[in-house]
């Protein structure tokens, strides 16, 4: 019997049901588009602003990796990617090392804290766990401000580029843009990666339906932590980037603040959405860009902001496009 | 008042056994010096009316609760402190008396995630999802094996309730189980499911040991070799239906209304 139904199954069916031709098509196409988008980008618009947004895009991206794809409100993430800026910047100042050396000792790092945070963590629910990551994420602070490599309020400043892989130099402007697109490509394909492998097949399980998941034998708490540990790895990836494009390391990025400032990015956006992170961090730095130079408080427009989503936007302005009459109709919820 | 205790079949040992099981919730005692005893190709019926404890017991047996007092042996194994991810890993499977699927998935991807784990393919998070493409030869087997290859394709959310349990069921045996624990595998099906049901329980219990909580009396009857009936957290009676279905305090706690 089961022979017979085997041979039936699509076997080029990318997600669980199954896609049409004109649909993956469609996908590859916006795919280009993006990634020409991402090409000619530098020479329309000031790279050093698309540069900020990949860094804060990939952080937000990592961040929806958690509260988007395992359902955890991470109030700490600031830690991993303001943390990782002080390891990748130390490292590349005080040591010397390459600068693609440097970002992964800020990745790693990032990771080290994910580790540790998340142990204490993961096994609460809700706002409980929310206020754990915060709390945790405050005596990191804490420790930046008083420990002696951070340079407390100064930071660490003036960080070398240096040359990756020994010949690319990137005080160039381009060479440097290029290195960010890369990371954040490569980033982002592996948030991809892992939200759709059998890892996120059962991450996707638990979200569901959490006992069942554990009377399939499932240690629920060790999946939530492999993906605690991920989602602070790439934002690690994200803060040591950020680190040797603006060439400092400061407080600014391990305080609740920007803990708070991803998740208005990923809310803006769209959480649970592929797309929707990238499109709020773009949206938020942009806001502050532009705010920044009118005198306006920007914590006001940031706040009003996040208000309106909240109240009248919910899902996301990825999320909302998706399910709309139009997103419906295309099945865009399946590949935004 | 003293329990009294299961009788043994010969030399069979038990599958899954428990003694002096209790389990206190505040000033309450949900369960009180339970014991039972599970063996290998048998369906064991544990009854009793609303709020006996039969589903705390469930939950006890597969550790989702911690008992206050007590032991639990599996297949030899003492798994009083163990965790209930282990104890299902160990081979201790369970259902749950409200509908546990995975709402958001197909009804193959119900399967398949059941049978990821067993089959090593359940911590890859750099594979694609196409990794699991060689899971559905299996999965549609069971889903044959259970009649739900029709609906395969469906979200297990749009399935009617019947089929739910069904669906369960299918994810339940996917694993295997030494131990099969089912929470009212029948409540709110029509009679031909329950037929079904009653079917396939029976032919799975051949190659493993079978405990559910069960309201229908007639297919108790029917289908369990043994029964055993819980009162206000303390078992009341145990034995085979017809010895226990005679046993005049069962008949006035609880069977003896149910038959009107």
């Amino acid at each position: 019997m089961a022979e017979i139904h085997t041979s039936t199954v699509p076997s080029d069916a990318l997600d669980d049901r199954s896609v049409s031709k004109a649909e993956i098509t469609a996908r590859r196409l916006a795919l280009i588009a993006g990634l020409l988008l991402l090409l000619v980008a530098p020479f329309l618009i000031y790279p050093v602003f698309i540069m900020k947004v990949l860094c804060f895009a990939l952080f937000a991206a990592a961040f929806n990796l958690l509260i988007g794809y395992t359902g955890l409100l991470s109030f700490g993430h600031a830690a991993f990617f303001g943390g990782a800026a002080y390891f990748t910047a130390h490292s590349v100042k005080e040591w010397g090392v390459p600068p693609e050396l440097g970002i992964l000792i800020g990745t790693a790092g990032g990771a080290a804290l994910g580790l540790i945070m998340g142990f204490f963590a993961i096994r609460r629910q809700g706002i409980y766990f929310s206020m754990i990551t915060l709390s945790l994420a405050q005596m990191f602070f804490f420790f930046c401000l008083q420990a002696k490599f951070t340079h407390g309020e100064d930071g660490i400043q003036s960080v070398p580029r240096g040359h990756l892989f020994g010949f690319i130099d990137l005080n160039q402007p381009i060479a440097m843009y290029y290195t960010v697109a890369a990371i954040f490509l490569i980033g982002v394909f592996i948030i991809w990666r892992f939200v759709h492998s059998p890892f996120g097949m059962i991450l996707k399980s638990i979200r569901e339906n959490e006992q069942r998941a554990i009377s399939l034998g499932y240690s629920v708490a060790r999946y939530k932590l492999g993906a605690f540990v991920m989602s602070a790895a790439l934002a690690g990836l994200a803060g040591g980037t950020k680190a040797l494009v603006f060439q400092f390391a400061t407080l600014t990025d391990v305080g609740w603040q920007t803990s708070g400032e991803v998740i208005l990015m990923t809310l803006l956006g769209g959480i649970g959405t592929m797309l929707g992170p990238i499109l709020g961090s773009a949206i938020v730095v942009m806001l502050g860009n532009y705010l920044a130079t009118t005198g306006f408080p920007v914590t006001i427009i940031t706040g009003a902001v996040f208000m309106i989503c909240v109240l009248v936007f919910r899902r996301g302005v990825v999320g909302e496009l998706a399910a709309s009459r139009i997103g419906r109709k295309f099945g865009l919820a399946r590949w935004l | 008042m003293n329990a009294p205790s299961p009788q043994s079949l010969g030399e069979q040992r038990a599958v899954l056994s428990a003694r002096g099981l209790s389990r206190r919730f505040g000033g309450f005692l949900a369960v009180n010096n339970v014991d039972i005893d599970v063996f290998h190709g048998e369906i064991h019926a544990l009854i009793g009316p609303n709020g006996a404890g039969k589903t705390t017991v469930f939950n006890l047996l597969t550790k989702f609760l911690q008992p206050t007092a007590g032991k639990i042996t599996l297949m030899g194994e003492d798994i009083t402190s163990t965790s209930p991810d282990r104890v299902a890993r160990m081979g201790l499977v369970r259902s749950f008396q409200i509908s546990a699927v995975f709402p958001h998935l197909t009804v193959l991807d119900n399967v398949r995630v059941a049978l990821q784990r067993p089959n090593g393919l359940a911590h890859q998070f750099w594979r694609p999802m196409s990794a699991l493409d060689t899971l559905t030869g299996k999965a549609d087997a069971l889903l044959t094996t259970v009649g739900l290859m029709r609906e395969r394709d469906a979200l297990a959310a749009d399935l009617s309730y019947g089929r739910k349990r069904v669906l369960e069921i299918a994810t339940t045996l996917a694993l295997d189980p030494k131990v099969l624990l089912l929470d009212e595998p029948l409540a709110g099906m029509g009679q031909e499911d329950i037929t079904a049901i009653a079917g396939l329980i029976r032919s799975v219990a051949k190659t493993r040991a079978v405990l559910m909580v069960e309201h229908n009396l007639s297919v108790v009857a029917d289908i369990c070799d043994r029964v055993t009936v819980l009162q206000r957290g303390e078992i009341l009676a145990a034995g085979d239906y017809a010895t226990v279905s005679q046993d005049p305090q069962v008949r006035t706690a609880y069977m003896g209304r149910e038959e009107d």
